[in-house]
């Protein structure tokens, strides 16, 4: 397979061979700021303190690490611990990221924040973020997009941002993520692009691996404490990959841990009819970066679908196209119909309503708990709350889409 | 030296810039396509830039983008291009060069594109997403084609690394006139003057001026600082209106 990769020292920020900086040159001098400004920062203590405080002030961090012990019982296998991150302000991890890079845009003397969203929970996360902090604030978002989240879009607007269309090809998260490079290009002086995936160009990935490790270091002081023993699996669902390397990242390390990211199969494995990146698709490079693609025989982007609307992106992080490779990471998929049943299989044994994102984690962890001990342990992601698709879930169950199913 | 950096050379030294249109394949059908590469072709060009369609065009602005996806959409691939060029080898006076994004190439694999491409009669490559430092290997194999990968440079690029570029450059090197994507309305900036002099300090290949580049007049306060110019949104914009490319590209002569 011939790569674009120029494997020696010089080409900074892959791993392995994905990452990279695809990029116009124009970008590179701006990119290379930011990474200066992160390496500054990361390890510095004054930051660290104050991106703690709003993680635990702002957003009601620790999230706690839950039995679900009526759900583990029913299935008769593994022990299934949620990692409630759905519990943080805004109903989803995606705010560990915008605490962690708007506190680096303001050390940046950046001014304006734009970001970029596809269901618009890191457009929420961010409007909220740039509020409390001062910053000027525009998302940018498909156009298709803003008419099926038009309640986000209100509550982005709610918190002073200025929410921008993306009109051009799907016209939705992959045509935002065009947008909002393309206004770095321009503005990049006093504007900061807050990327909510980890995915894009160096150092981006790295950037929200960082500040959503806090995930996987607080789970796994949380299960030592707990069970006084590491878990033999770790599950998270991947779009992008923001919150399953969160998870993972400080169980890498551990050898004897499981890591299992879980794609949506959607309606099925033709082209067309999911987003399973990495269990279906290819290397290939978009939006300045090398990683698994779904493509066309041409190369250009495929049209990707899931029933949740967070995870339907044609690329993903490039850590997690290294991890499969070398093997330390597994990836698998879940269709809409195994989301949802997991969906309400958590609401009605647990009282808990998983994003259908999460949902396909959960799923995945219900399949394998069965055939494992009752002495193991799974660790689920549970990423967001699921608030936000019940009209969504509401109009396909009135509609026949969906089957409650019967307990 | 290449048949490119020639070619602009002798523009040069006739007294004139060389005139580079910029075209997306297939635009603004597959047939129609290639009577306008014709039409500039015998009207003037002495490099001919061929859009090679891609969903997401990073350095595009809205003209060029919906021409990308108009093409993308009669099923104009790469592929296709490089059949059809192939067909036409030896027809055009002007210099080919190709314009696109790294994916497809990619998709195509680049041995093979390479080869096929230089008996397509192509002489350079434009690949926006391909800084330098992730050019390595791609690059390699093109020159081993007789193909030149040009270099892109922007108002923001430090002299320093200018010289990185300059030490593998070849054909031209594209200055890029704002901080943008192509087509937009803008006068240049201040900063542009500085960035053309350190690029001639710098390169000993000619300098080609790109993005929003309408009319021969905005070239007027460069005089010798710029060697070739580009222009494709405005081109695009014409052929629309008037469907042909030949009252435009009178206005270069």
């Amino acid at each position: 397979m011939p790569t674009a990769v120029n494997k020696d020292v010089t080409a900074a920020g892959f791993f392995g061979e994905y990452g990279g900086q695809f990029v116009p040159e124009q970008l590179k001098p701006v990119l290379a700021e930011l990474e200066a400004a992160f390496e500054k920062y990361r390890n510095d203590s004054e930051f660290i303190n104050e991106y703690n405080y709003y993680l635990s002030h702002f957003s009601g961090r620790e999230t706690p690490l839950y039995l679900c012990s009526n759900l583990t019982e029913k299935l008769g296998g593994a022990k299934i611990y949620l990692k409630r991150e759905d519990l943080n302000h805004l109903g989803a991890h995606k705010v560990n990221n915008t605490i962690g890079q708007i506190l680096l845009a303001k050390r940046m003397g950046k001014k304006r924040i734009i970001a970029e969203t596809g269901a618009g929970q890191h457009g929420v996360a961010t409007a909220a973020t740039a509020a409390l902090m001062g910053m000027e604030c525009t998302i940018y978002m498909g156009e298709v997009d803003i008419e099926r989240q038009k309640l986000n879009v209100f509550r982005m607007q709610m918190m002073g941002a200025k929410v921008v269309a993306a009109t051009s090809g799907q016209r939705t998260l992959k045509e935002a993520v065009d947008e909002a490079l393309a206004e770095l290009v321009q503005s990049s002086e006093d504007t900061f692009y807050l990327l909510g995936s980890a995915v894009g160009p160096h150092p981006y990935p790295t950037i929200v691996r960082e500040f959503q490790h806090v995930i996987s270091k607080e789970a796994k002081r949380q299960i030592l404490e707990l069970e006084d023993r590491l878990p033999d699996c770790c599950l998270a669902c991947v779009g992008g990959g923001s919150n399953a390397i969160g998870m993972f990242a400080d169980f890498i390390e551990e050898e004897g841990v499981r890591l299992i990211g879980v794609e949506p199969s959607g309606r099925g494995l033709e082209y067309g009819q999911h987003a399973a990146t990495l269990s279906l698709g290819e290397p290939g490079v978009m939006h300045g970066f090398n990683s698994y693609m779904l493509k066309d025989e041409n190369g250009d982007p495929a049209e990707v679908y899931s029933i949740s609307a967070g995870l339907d992106y044609p690329s993903v992080g490039p850590e997690h196209a290294f991890l499969k490779d070398k093997g330390r990471a597994e990836y698998a998929y879940i269709s809409d119909k195994e989301a949802m049943d997991a969906f309400f299989a958590l609401s009605r044994s647990e009282g808990i309503i998983p994003a259908i994102e999460s949902s396909h984690a959960l799923a995945h962890a219900m399949k394998i708990a069965p055939e494992m001990e009752k002495d193991q342990i799974l660790i689920v992601c549970l990423s967001g709350r699921g608030d936000k698709d019940v009209a969504q879930i509401e109009q396909m169950v009135a509609a026949g889409e969906i089957v409650v199913p019967k307990l | 030296m290449t048949s490119l950096t020639t070619r602009i050379n002798t523009a040069v030294q006739a007294g004139r810039k060389a005139i580079i249109p910029f075209l997306t394949a297939g635009f603004p059908t597959k047939n129609d396509f290639f009577t306008h590469l014709e039409e500039l072709d015998s009207n003037g060009a002495d490099i001919i830039e061929i859009g090679v369609p891609f969903s997401d065009p990073a350095a595009d602005g809205p003209v060029v983008e919906a021409a990308s996806l108009k093409a993308l959409e009669q099923g104009v691939t790469l592929q296709w291009i490089v059949e059809e060029l192939t067909k036409r080898k030896g027809q055009y006076q002007a210099e080919l060069v190709l314009m696109g994004y790294i994916n497809p190439f990619y998709q195509y694999g680049f041995e093979k594109f390479a080869k096929d491409a230089a008996d397509a009669g192509v002489s350079g490559l434009i690949v926006p997403d391909l800084p330098l430092d992730e050019s390595g290997e791609f690059k390699k194999i093109l020159k081993q084609h007789g193909i030149a990968l040009i270099s892109l440079i922007g108002l923001n690029t430090p002299k320093k690394r200018m010289q990185e570029y300059a030490d593998n450059a070849e054909g031209y090197v594209y200055v890029v006139s704002y901080m943008g994507t192509t087509g937009a309305a803008v006068a240049f900036p201040p900063e542009l003057k500085k960035t053309l002099t350190e690029a001639r300090e710098v390169f000993n290949i000619p300098l080609a001026l790109g993005f929003g580049i309408k009319e021969p007049k905005q070239l007027e306060p460069f005089g010798d600082a710029i060697d070739a110019v580009v222009f494709g949104s405005a081109l695009i914009t014409d052929i629309e209106e008037k469907g042909t490319a030949v009252p435009f590209m009178e206005r270069w002569k």
